[in-house]
């Protein structure tokens, strides 16, 4: 089987022609140095991304959320997995940017971090 | 004039390119600063850019929009340069006086130079004129960002997005990982707007529709929006008769383009140019009025706050060398660009030993083509050759040699 994919690794954004068999890619073609290859190879044999979200904190000053990431790429059919990790929690605060907010969600030797210092709101 | 205050450096917007010229003023030798952010919170739109993608250019690592920001933020207070937020400029004059309206008051002060880095505002319904009625449940983009990502606001349910700018491809990905449907996205060219990479890890990976030369010709619904009329476009963007097909949403979102907010530039009579919406600037992002210079989004749309940090840092360093020389402007060369370049930026040159930057966005896609610039007796300064080369890039080449005359953009 032929794929065609776009490398998004640099701006230049190589039209690859990926021939695939029985799930892994045996020639890359179209690509125009070797980084390309391996973007080929990890995008149909083992597809990982970051993904973000937010989620509610109570008692912050001047934000109803905190911002929060995983802290390295996960397997892309398991985004749905983490998200459903991720909308079951609620924060209070103080929250400090890089706390983890989930310790080695699903087992996947990935956390989720939080991308932003909540303050507590003292008025609150 | 009885001014509050007299201060050397005055910048306006503490986003990323605010937070970035003002570090690299400071670096340069300008201790009398003070930075003017109109939110609650310095960072700009960084805050609500929770994806990652950010700094890959100015910190060499991977960060999402808060991190991002924290880290010019943590800087900018290391080196103790003074900032005031829920501080709003409300004029300008060519003089450098500014006035803003801060909690502790209407304030007056007076600036030796003046950085504008006021970003950008998203085009609205009223930009693009789209026809029907007037219900609730249309946002842009950016604004549907700001509300779920910090206000934890739901929007809608079930969102068809107009335009494929790369807020509106960011908020797809977004929303679908909330749980929402969405109906599509429309783009009334025959090309995407946003970058190849939001194309792919925004809309590929979540098989959201993408369709391309078609736009919303009509919305409808009382109260709350109940669907909006797609119409496919001809070769000049006009719609075709009978193309129309009725699609069901109860929100829409706009993500159909960015203006630089150059009002207060206009009140200190700035001249604009058309073709970006930002200031004429010289090689050293100086405006026409002395003394007052221009960065980022405010200038020109960066694809990537990297690249809006990186022309402010070089605006910081050349509003500090003014300051502190107070010289007089050398000659300054014009930079013309043929039919098939969009806009060049900066318009002239200014000459100095220094190396130049000129951005540029081609008009069409294209393919396997070379930038040629030359000088006017034609011996050519650069060339480069670019597999492809699209409208949603910000193509920046660098000009090592000393230019002593007009310079011409050439795509072959």
């Amino acid at each position: 089987m032929k794929k065609k994919i776009v490398c998004t690794l640099c701006p230049i954004g190589c039209e690859l022609e990926v021939e695939i068999q029985e799930g892994k890619v045996v020639s890359v073609e179209g690509s125009l140095c070797e980084r390309g290859v391996k973007y080929a190879k990890d995008e149909i044999e083992n597809p990982t991304r970051c993904i973000s979200s937010s989620i509610p904190v109570r008692g912050g000053k001047r934000y109803e959320t905190v911002s929060v990431k995983t802290s390295s790429a996960i397997p892309k059919d398991k985004i749905f997995d983490v998200m459903n990790k991720i909308k079951k929690i609620q924060l209070k605060a103080p929250i400090k940017l890089g706390d983890i907010i989930i310790k080695n969600v699903l087992n996947l030797n990935v956390d989720i971090a939080a991308t932003r210092n909540i303050e507590k709101d003292k008025s609150k | 004039m009885k001014y509050d205050r007299f201060v050397d450096l005055v910048v306006i917007g503490g986003g990323p390119a605010g937070l970035s010229t003002a570090i690299s003023a400071k670096k340069n030798g300008i201790d009398d600063i003070l930075l003017l952010e109109r939110e609650l919170c310095l960072g700009g739109i960084l805050n609500q850019c929770i994806h990652d993608g950010f700094g890959l250019h100015l910190f060499k690592e991977n960060l999402t929009g808060p991190e991002y920001a924290q880290k010019q933020i943590d800087e900018l207070k290391t080196l103790n340069i003074s900032y005031l937020t829920d501080a709003m400029v409300i004029n300008l004059t060519k003089s450098k006086e500014l006035e803003f309206i801060h909690r502790t008051g209407h304030k007056l002060i007076k600036a030796k130079a003046v950085i504008l880095a006021m970003g950008c505002r998203e085009r609205t319904r009223f930009n693009i004129q789209i026809p029907g009625t007037r219900p609730s449940g249309i946002y842009t983009a950016g604004t549907a960002q700001n509300l779920v990502n910090l206000q934890n606001i739901k929007i809608g349910k079930n969102i068809l997005i107009l335009g494929s700018g790369d807020i509106g491809l960011i908020m797809a990905r977004r929303l679908t990982l909330e749980g929402m449907n969405i109906a599509g996205v429309y783009e009334i060219m025959s090309y995407t707007a946003g970058l190849e990479r939001n194309i792919q890890q925004c809309l590929n990976d979540y098989s959201i529709p993408l369709f391309l030369s078609s736009t919303v010709t009509e919305i409808f619904g009382k109260g709350r929006i109940e669907g909006v009329n797609i119409g496919k476009v001809d070769k000049d963007l006009k719609p075709i008769t009978h193309s129309e097909r009725f699609v069901k949403c109860d929100t829409l979102l706009l993500s159909v383009g960015l203006i630089p907010e150059n009002e207060l530039s206009k009140k200190a009579g700035v001249k604009i140019t058309d073709f970006t919406g930002g200031a004429v600037v010289d090689s050293e992002l100086q405006t026409n009025i002395e003394g007052i210079f221009s960065c980022g989004n405010v200038l020109q749309i960066h694809d990537l706050a990297d690249y809006a940090s990186l022309e402010a840092k070089r605006a910081g360093y050349f509003a500090a060398r003014y300051i502190k020389s107070k010289q007089k402007r050398y000659n300054r060369y014009k930079i013309n660009f043929c039919e098939k370049i969009k806009y060049a930026s900066p318009n002239y040159i200014v000459e100095n030993k220094e190396a130049i930057i000129v951005s540029f966005r081609i008009k069409k896609p294209a393919k396997n083509v070379v930038l040629i610039v030359k000088d006017r007796e034609n011996n050519i300064l650069v060339k480069k050759k670019f597999i492809r080369l699209l409208p949603s890039e910000l193509i920046q080449i660098k000009l090592e040699r000393e230019v002593k005359s007009d310079i011409y953009l050439e795509i072959e």
